[in-house]
């Protein structure tokens, strides 16, 4: 008996409910050639009838899914043998619930299987059996409940149509909600977690220390692993990478779209601002590959020819690729704020003898700051989020420095490399993780709120 | 309206045997359309957006210190002919004018004219006012300053009172030059955009339908600020009120549908038209 089968019964009795439901508020209103009678039109009452019946039960279902689980583990639980809980932990608590799980539903186990788990696996499987046919039974107990209840009201006054407004609203609403939801779920979970580093290293230490070194001693003897949490080098790299970033993409971003938007003939435009678009669409591992490969390398060789000493993943290599994979948000935006510049802008410059040029820097660039900057302000919070780019360019040594040419690490990188492959998640190694996510969101955050409320000034402008 | 071009013709009178030979099916305007003094003289203009012709063989003298207003239907091509005054429809891609359009005698379509300075002789102050979102001040200054007109701080100072006060706004601005010119009434602005103009020393200020984005007491006052403005420049107006275009022209261009029918004193055309059109559209017939 799986859920989706029962899914399917549901949907059924929908379709039933909407035929009935249709089919009484026409006899209610005496035939079909009565239905002017009715409030709203026969599919309304159908519909009510129909989400009656499927909305309730559906709530029932996820509600139940949410918690049978919990409840048949808990009742599992306080069946086990007093000894084998205790003076465990809780994680080997689990691990023998999960045992007993996977024996009940026929997966592998990892331990022996001791009379007593296999006990409580029968348990298991026999109260998971009876809660899937009270499901079962409830479910389309409260389906055939709605579908009666709405039955019963059907009437020619009743206001269907209305009222399935109103439910339509509500299914909106809900969904809504679970986006907004979500946002502060995510939020709420690094910032716990974050809470939990800042109990094991001092928030003085993270934003103010200029040692990052995030490796803790496994053994009391080991070398080279102090653990070290001053995050300002990682800072003050992702602020040099994404500065080099900027410095490319908005000169040349700015730029094309000024001509995009106010020199190139239609076929040019038509062409080219596709063409600059693709550079969005590329994913930002091949930038990544290019960054490594080809630039730094380039780079490297550029600057052993005038007798510098580049290292073979720079802040410029990174920052360089970063710039070209910006400028289409730089470009795209700034144009769009350019072409909202009214025409008559325009032509109120021509027709005082202004040249275009002298049109562009006095009239339209000015009238479009707002919306550049901006533009500016989502370019550049998106290249301190930019990680694919750092992770392969840019380095991992966390250097404090302020030559381009060095090896850098940036917040992202260190987020990686922090958290890939197997890691506790009680240590202040992986919770420094979350705190510089933390740090990396608010930051972007902020930037994005200081963007859209400039953008939409600049809106109210001409309206 | 349903009249063939053979009715047109026959209303219009005959056309002369040149006329008839060239391709273009320009028609004689009624009227005489030369200025004793002219100022601008247009010839036998063409105008086409790709490949529409917009305007046939128009020709229209602006004289000195008078002001000619341009009547007719929408789509009858007027904006479109004061649009070439000052070269503006050069920047709509596929327009193309021929046909003669000299100001002061220099041929201003020449290949070797610049349009940029042309449109300081030629200003224009457009239907919906259109103030720079900068200061009071800088709006009236900005033309100077491209320019070079003013060699100091205080001459530019100078140039912007006058240029305002021209245009009837400086008693209700001069204590608020450095707020944005958009924060102003409908009006104030429209009397912006001229004060900006002016301040160019234009010869010629063409004018499209000033006054239609404005309230009859703001009209009043643009109405009252054009007839001053006469004594030192010569203006073209396009109006859609033909009550306006009483008030304010001393001769007056009637436009359908690409083509000039009659011109003449003002006075003359709104009393006595002499062609079926004029008449019918002044009469409120249609249009």
């Amino acid at each position: 008996m799986y859920a989706w089968t029962l899914i399917v019964v549901l949907l059924m009795v929908m379709a039933l409910a909407y035929h009935l439901g249709r089919k009484r508020a026409i006899a209610s209103a005496g035939g079909v050639t009565q239905i002017n009678t009715l409030h709203s039109l026969p599919s309304y009452y159908g519909l009510y009838a129909a989400i009656w019946a499927g909305l309730p039960a559906l709530l029932l279902m996820g509600l139940w899914f949410g918690f049978q689980d919990q409840i048949v583990t808990s009742l599992v639980t306080a069946n086990l043998p007093a000894e084998m809980l205790d003076g465990q932990s809780s994680g080997r608590v689990g691990l023998i619930l999960n045992d007993i799980k996977n024996l009940a539903t026929g997966n592998i186990v990892s331990a022996t299987v001791t009379p007593e788990v296999q006990a409580a696996a029968d348990q298991y499987a026999r109260l998971a059996r009876i809660a899937n046919w009270a499901m079962w039974l409830a479910v389309l107990a409260v389906a055939v409940g709605g579908m009666a209840y709405a039955w019963l009201r059907t009437e020619p006054q009743m206001r269907a149509r209305n009222r399935v407004e109103s439910i339509f609203k509500f299914i909106m609403i809900t969904f809504s909600s679970i986006a907004i939801l979500t946002t502060l779920g995510i939020v709420l979970s690094v910032v716990f977690e974050s809470f939990r580093f800042f109990q094991m290293i001092s928030p003085l230490e993270f934003f103010l220390g200029t040692n990052w070194s995030p490796q803790i001693a496994l053994r009391a003897d080991q070398v080279g692993a102090s653990g070290a949490f001053g995050a300002i080098p990682l800072f003050t790299g992702t602020l040099m990478v994404s500065l080099i970033a900027m410095l490319v993409a908005v000169p040349i971003g700015l730029m094309s779209a000024i001509y995009l938007a106010e020199y190139a003939p239609r076929n040019v435009r038509s062409i080219a601002k596709p063409v600059i678009e693709v550079l969005a669409g590329i994913p930002t591992v091949v930038y990544g590959f290019f960054a490594a490969l080809t630039v730094a390398p380039l780079i490297r060789d550029l600057g052993a020819l005038a007798g510098l000493n580049v290292a073979s993943e720079s802040a410029l290599a990174a920052g360089l690729v970063m710039g070209i994979m910006i400028i289409p948000f730089v470009s795209s935006l700034s144009d769009d704020v350019i072409n909202a510049v009214p025409q008559s802008m325009r032509d109120g410059s021509y027709a005082l003898g202004a040249t275009q040029s002298e049109t562009i820097r006095r009239v339209i660039i000015p009238a479009a700051l707002p919306g550049i900057v901006g533009g500016i302000l989502l370019a550049v919070s998106r290249a301190i989020g930019e990680t694919m780019i750092v992770v392969m360019a840019a380095g991992l040594s966390a250097n404090l420095t302020a030559n381009p040419l060095d090896s850098v690490t940036t917040v992202t990188v260190q987020i990686v490399t922090l958290l890939t492959g197997d890691q506790e998640f009680d240590s202040a190694k992986t919770l420094a993780a979350f705190a510089l996510g933390l740090t990396l969101f608010l930051v972007t955050l902020v930037l994005n709120v200081i963007a859209l409320s400039i953008v939409r000034k600049y809106r109210e402008q001409y309206e | 309206m349903n009249i063939t071009v053979d009715e047109m013709e026959k209303m219009t009178g005959a056309m002369s045997s040149a006329e008839l030979a060239s391709e273009r099916h320009s028609r004689t305007t009624v009227g005489d359309f030369t200025a004793a003094d002219p100022r601008m003289t247009c010839r036998n203009v063409d105008v086409w957006y790709g490949s529409k012709q917009a305007i046939n063989g128009v020709s229209l003298d602006i004289g000195k210190n008078e002001v000619v207003s341009m009547i007719g239907p929408s789509g009858c091509g007027k904006s479109t002919f004061l649009r070439c005054l000052n070269r503006m429809n050069d920047t709509i891609d596929g327009c193309r004018v021929t046909g003669s359009i000299q100001l002061d005698g220099q041929e201003i379509y020449d290949k070797s004219l610049d349009p940029v300075p042309l449109r300081a002789q030629v200003g224009m102050v457009f239907q919906k006012p259109n103030p720079f979102p900068k200061s009071i001040y800088e709006n009236v200054a900005y033309g100077p300053r491209i320019h070079g007109l003013t060699n100091s701080k205080a001459e530019l100072d100078e140039l912007v009172e006058s240029s305002l006060e021209k245009a009837g706004l400086w008693k209700e601005v001069k204590d608020r030059l450095d707020q944005p010119g958009t924060g102003l009434s409908g009006g104030q602005q429209q009397r912006l955009c001229i004060a900006r103009t002016i301040a160019v020393s234009p010869e010629v200020i063409l004018m499209d339908e000033p006054c239609s984005a404005l309230d009859p007491i703001a009209t009043a006052i643009i109405e009252e600020l054009i007839d001053e403005l006469r004594a030192n420049y010569s203006i073209a107006i396009v109006t859609h009120s033909m009550q306006q275009a009483a008030r304010v022209s001393q001769r007056t261009a009637y436009f359908h549908l690409g083509d000039l029918i009659e011109v003449g004193e003002t006075n003359q055309i709104f009393t006595n038209p002499q062609h079926r059109l004029t008449e019918d559209y002044i009469t409120g017939r249609f249009g």
